[in-house]
């Protein structure tokens, strides 16, 4: 149902991942995951290792916040993210690279794992694992299965659906057995038979590839291509395209069975999990249709985003026109470069100004493509033209917060009207009805 | 023709008309619904222009509260201001409770010359939405997107946007303070201030709570919490918290002692005549980066009581 | 450097745009519009230029001088569409130049532009014209040129006749075109909607290109289809003709093909869930039917297409999109 098909424009994917230069000072935010803040516990002026744990997840919605360089704390304080905000951080002046002791630097592939359920999820949460799709959700919160729900399903997300991200692509062509012995602790953790690899047909190398390496665990990781469509990779879309469920509104995937994690997070945990490596690197794309090359990137967490432009391409081309932290569709248009990265980042998308450039809207001509666009089901026109009329009670009732924002109304209106702007609008006058309404 | 036709047609219509005036009188009388007829009177005398200011959902209303209280007791209609207040109480046979007259004013000079755009916004033309995507043109993540949600709110049109400072502008003449635009603005710019002695006020014209260096690398008229403003106020009317000062109104004489001081030009003085000596004006201007907006505003039409 | 653009996401959009989906339109109108060219000669011809002139002129005045835009939106091809459609309900006759010159304002003026513009229409405009017309000048309206032998010439003594739905509701049979005049229009009636073979074409185009979905289409011809094959089966078909050919007939004649194809799936006026837009058709399907056999007047598309325009926000609000998980 709903759905579109953007330019695919996946033109870094042949550039392999290469280690990015650790810069000279680093700067590490606080909440880099859905939830409270990490709380530092390092002082100005301390020494600090590679995967030295510096903030630590006090709330019950947070994850830790490791080290990923080696020096002196120069600072801890609140710095802009990408968006203006101001954020905390601790600031560190990197001297050298020495990493902790208890962290396994060999490239030999460990494939037993001993841990039981317990053990993983303390080990995820210990090393500070969050999901890199996009959420950042913590992912010891999300191992842990609540009382009275059973989780059926484990599905590892490597749709990449978005036009630009090869992230996920290169990572499963150079790191794959990694990602299924990651996939195939998780899939222990949740004590499921099976864990379900979906990837777009449009991405036959990797498919293949996993197919190949999936087949050592013994029929317990399978592969399954999926139909070609944005927004496949949907966390909802993507457990309805293989489990043929339905995740209803305002529940969750594990009512319905199901767990969904991002293929980029398996490999995050294996090498927590087997290297007791924390989540201090993430791999990123740096593309683009004008810029002189495409790279993927393994980067430390907290390099600014002008370090990697300047280290990738030098200068950012003199039409561009917008700079995206993610996907063209998903992704968030950045006015900060000097801010850091976190731990969901996943590309640096630079947009030339002629397509960065929302065109004049006109009328609605109610011709239905937003609607036909929408994977949820609903009626973007009506809400953008409710929610300009202050109606925001009725639009609710419109289901307007089943919403998941995947942009396929916008991106498909002839009359180029901002209809995802004035849904997001309306969901956030009507989160704050509902809460008021609650109290 | 024969006759006969028109007259049967006047008749079939005239009978026709007859029963359905029987009818709609006999409807009319059972589904009469009793009102106080002071709700009317009330309604009448209100603004009439629903714009919310006094909680309830209209007009109408606030006119059912008024009866149904039988007394003005923290019931007010703030667009009315007093003038409505006395005829309503006439009518209810109450006393009017007396309240300064208010306007509004923005807490922040953030003009386009004041702190320059360093990205261009191409989203939806709406405050709440770009405050909920990112910081705003300026950088500053406290001040005025200028995408007008308070304009849009103002049902007296006393609120518009000016296109050279992209900061909108009170009309005071039309402001009521009904305090819709003070709900309407997401990053909480908009105060209702006492309209003070001969029109004058003064006011802090920013809600940075940031470090001052940081304020100021997006805004040249940033208040930088230096507490200068405190020092030469005589009625301890100015406190700081989080590098920002804010000038109580309840205890504000309008002196402008600190308008001079502030070496930001963030302290707004409305309605006062220039006759200050000028070197006294230039002498921090002369330590501070240039400020380009005048401290000293005077309305083009002054006004008279 | 320039300065970065920020908004939401999505950051890219596909080509679409309201311009594109009007002059498509238009396009898939063009085989029809040559039909009617061959069939009555520059009359026709004479007659859409009028029309389409009229309504784009009538467009620019209105927005330039009572709803003082600041820019004109002549050029997105709609009011082109309008007049089009306009040339094509009207009899190819030299007085309907003048005619549809009123119909055109009438359907810009009253039926677009008092809503507001493009987009803001409850009614198809074309339709709210042609309806104006009928009701005003129904001698002209319904004096119908037989196609002429020689095509592309000025036949201005066209040899005038009924209109096959005219002769069924007269009752005759003999008089009634063949099969294959059916298909290719060979018959009289309003220049643009003879020949159903090139309205077919334009609709496939459209539906290639995803201008128009194939709901209200089928619908609205099905519908009208079996209530004709009903209406047939229960004697209501002339002598000597079996209730399927008279069905067929039925949707071959007149301006169902027209309606079904190009009209009624404006989408201005149309629903917008697929649901709704089968119920719209088959209400566009019962209504003619039901004003051709019962009502009196021998054609009724026009009037169900409104009739259903006029429910459109009903069935908007009842016939919603399948949500997901529901």
């Amino acid at each position: 149902m709903g759905g579109v098909h953007p330019e695919e424009n996946k033109i870094s994917t042949n550039a392999v991942i290469e280690k990015f230069p650790v810069p000279a000072q680093m700067t590490v935010l606080m909440n880099q995951h859905l939830g409270a803040p990490a709380t530092p516990i390092v002082a100005k002026g301390d020494k600090v290792k590679v995967g030295q744990l510096i903030g630590e997840a006090q709330a019950f919605m947070c994850a830790n916040v490791h080290s990923p360089v080696s020096g002196t704390v120069k600072d801890i304080t609140a710095v802009k993210d990408p968006f203006g905000m101001m954020k905390p951080a601790i600031v560190i002046d990197v001297e050298g690279d020495e990493w902790m002791e208890t962290i396994d630097r060999t490239p030999d592939i460990k494939r037993e794992c001993n841990l039981d359920s317990k053990e993983v999820i303390a080990k995820l949460k210990e090393m500070g694992i969050v999901g890199l799709g996009g959420a950042t959700f913590p992912a010891h919160i999300k191992y842990a299965v609540p009382e009275g729900k059973k989780a059926e399903y484990l599905i590892i997300n490597a749709v990449e659906c978005e036009p630009y991200l090869t992230s996920d692509h290169r990572v499963m062509l150079e790191h794959a057995e990694e990602i299924c012995i990651g996939i195939d602790i998780l899939r222990g953790a949740l004590n499921v038979p099976h864990a379900y690899i979906g990837i777009e047909n449009n991405k036959p190398e990797p498919i293949a590839h996993m197919q190949k390496v999936a087949a050592q665990f013994g029929g317990r990781l399978i592969v399954e291509p999926l139909k070609v469509k944005y927004p496949q990779g949907a966390e909802k879309q993507l457990i309805n395209a293989i489990t043929g469920r339905c995740v209803p509104s305002g529940k969750l995937p594990i009512d319905v069975g199901c767990v969904v994690s991002n293929v980029g997070t398996t490999f995050a945990v294996y090498e927590a999990i087997q290297k007791n490596k924390p989540l201090i690197e993430n791999i990123l794309t740096v593309t683009g249709k004008k810029l002189p090359s495409q790279h993927n990137y393994q980067v430390r967490i907290g390099t600014t985003y002008s370090d990697i432009i300047k280290h990738s391409i030098g200068e950012l081309p003199a039409t561009t026109g917008k700079v995206i932290s993610g996907g063209p569709m998903m992704g968030k248009a950045m006015c900060n470069l000097d801010a850091p990265t976190v731990k969901g980042a996943s590309s640096v998308l630079v947009i030339d100004e002629g397509e960065a450039v929302r065109a004049q809207e006109s009328n609605c001509i109610r011709c239905g493509k937003c609607m036909m666009a929408c994977p949820m089901g609903l009626e973007p026109y009506l809400f953008s033209a409710l929610v300009r009329n202050d109606r925001f009670e009725e639009a609710g009732a419109n289901n307007i917060l089943d919403c998941i924002e995947c942009g396929c109304c916008f991106f498909s209106c002839p009359a180029n009207k901002p209809l995802l702007d004035e849904i997001r609008l309306g969901k956030n006058k009507m989160r704050a009805i509902l809460a008021a309404k609650k109290k | 023709m024969d006759i006969n036709v028109i007259l049967l047609a006047v008749l079939i219509l005239g009978v026709t008309g007859a029963i359905f005036a029987v009818v709609l009188y006999i409807v009319a009388q059972k589904f009469k619904v009793i009102e106080d007829p002071m709700i009317d009177q009330i309604a009448d005398v209100l603004p009439g222009a629903n714009c919310g200011g006094c909680g309830k959902a209209g007009c109408r209303a606030m006119a059912e509260a008024f009866v149904k209280q039988g007394n003005m007791e923290g019931l007010s209609c703030p667009a009315g201001g007093a003038a409505v207040a006395e005829k309503v109480a006439a009518i209810l046979g109450c006393v009017a409770e007396a309240s300064d007259p208010k306007v509004a004013v923005l807490r922040c000079n953030g003009s386009c010359s004041n702190a320059p755009a360093k990205n261009h916004y191409d989203g939806l033309k709406d405050c709440a939405f770009a405050n909920s995507v990112y910081t705003g043109e300026s950088g500053c993540s406290f001040g005025c997107l200028g995408l007008g949600n308070c304009a849009k709110a103002c049902q007296f049109g006393a609120l518009s946007v000016d296109p050279e400072t992209g900061l909108p502008v009170v009309d005071e003449e039309k402001c009521t303070a009904c305090g819709a635009c003070v709900k309407a603005c997401p990053r909480n710019l908009i105060e209702l201030r006492k309209k003070g002695m001969k029109n004058r006020r003064v006011f802090v014209a920013c809600r940075n709570t940031e470090k001052g260096g940081v304020a100021r690398k997006n805004c040249s008229a940033a208040c930088i919490g230096c507490g200068k403003c405190q020092k030469v106020c005589k009625k301890e009317a100015i406190t700081i918290e989080k590098n920002l000062c804010y000038i109580d109104w309840t205890k504000c004489v309008a002196c402008g002692l600190c308008v001079n001081e502030c070496p930001t030009g963030a302290i707004h003085a409305v309605n006062f005549t220039p006759v200050k000596p000028k070197p006294k004006v230039e002498a921090p201007a002369a330590e501070a980066p240039k400020v380009d907006t005048p401290k000293v505003e005077t309305p083009a039409t002054p006004k008279t009581e | 450097m320039k300065l970065l653009n920020v908004s939401g996401s999505p950051h890219v959009h596909s080509d679409e745009s309201t311009k594109k989906i009007m002059w498509r339109v238009n396009l898939a109108l063009v085989p029809a519009l040559l039909v009617a060219i061959a069939y009555f000669g520059l009359n026709a011809l004479l007659v859409s230029i009028v029309s389409v002139a009229a309504c784009v002129l009538f467009q620019w005045l209105i927005e330039k001088f009572i709803m003082k835009q600041p820019t004109t939106n002549i050029w997105d091809g709609s009011a082109v569409i309008t007049g089009l459609l306009l040339a094509f309900n009207v009899p190819a006759t030299c007085e309907m130049v003048w005619i549809v010159a009123i119909g055109a304002l009438v359907a810009i003026g009253i039926g677009k532009m008092s809503f507001g513009g493009l987009g803001k229409n409850p009614f198809n405009p074309a339709l709210v014209g042609r309806v104006f017309m009928l009701i005003s000048f129904p001698v002209q309206m319904t004096t119908w040129p037989v196609p002429a032998a020689k095509a592309f010439s000025f036949s201005a003594d066209a040899v005038t006749g009924a209109t096959p739905l005219g002769i069924l509701k007269e009752g005759g049979a003999e008089a009634l075109p063949q099969a294959w005049e059916l298909i290719v229009g060979h018959m009289g009636g309003s220049m643009g909607e003879v020949s159903a073979l090139a309205i077919l074409i334009g609709a496939i185009y459209l539906l290639i290109r995803k201008v128009i979905t194939w709901h209200i289409p089928v619908a609205f011809i099905g519908t009208a289809f079996l209530m004709s094959l009903i209406c047939g089966a229960c004697g209501m078909a002339p002598e000597g003709v079996n209730a399927g050919y008279y069905a067929v007939q039925q949707i071959l004649m007149g301006g169902i093909m027209l309606g079904a194809c190009f009209m009624a799936t404006d989408m201005v006026t149309s629903p917008m869930s697929k649901s709704g837009q089968l119920i719209f058709g088959v209400g566009c399907g019962l209504l003619t039917i039901i004003i051709r056999n019962w009502g009196s007047y021998p054609e009724g598309v026009s009037f169900a297409i409104l009739l259903m325009n006029a429910v459109t926000p009903l069935i908007n609000r009842g016939f919603k999109p399948k949500r997901f998980a529901k």
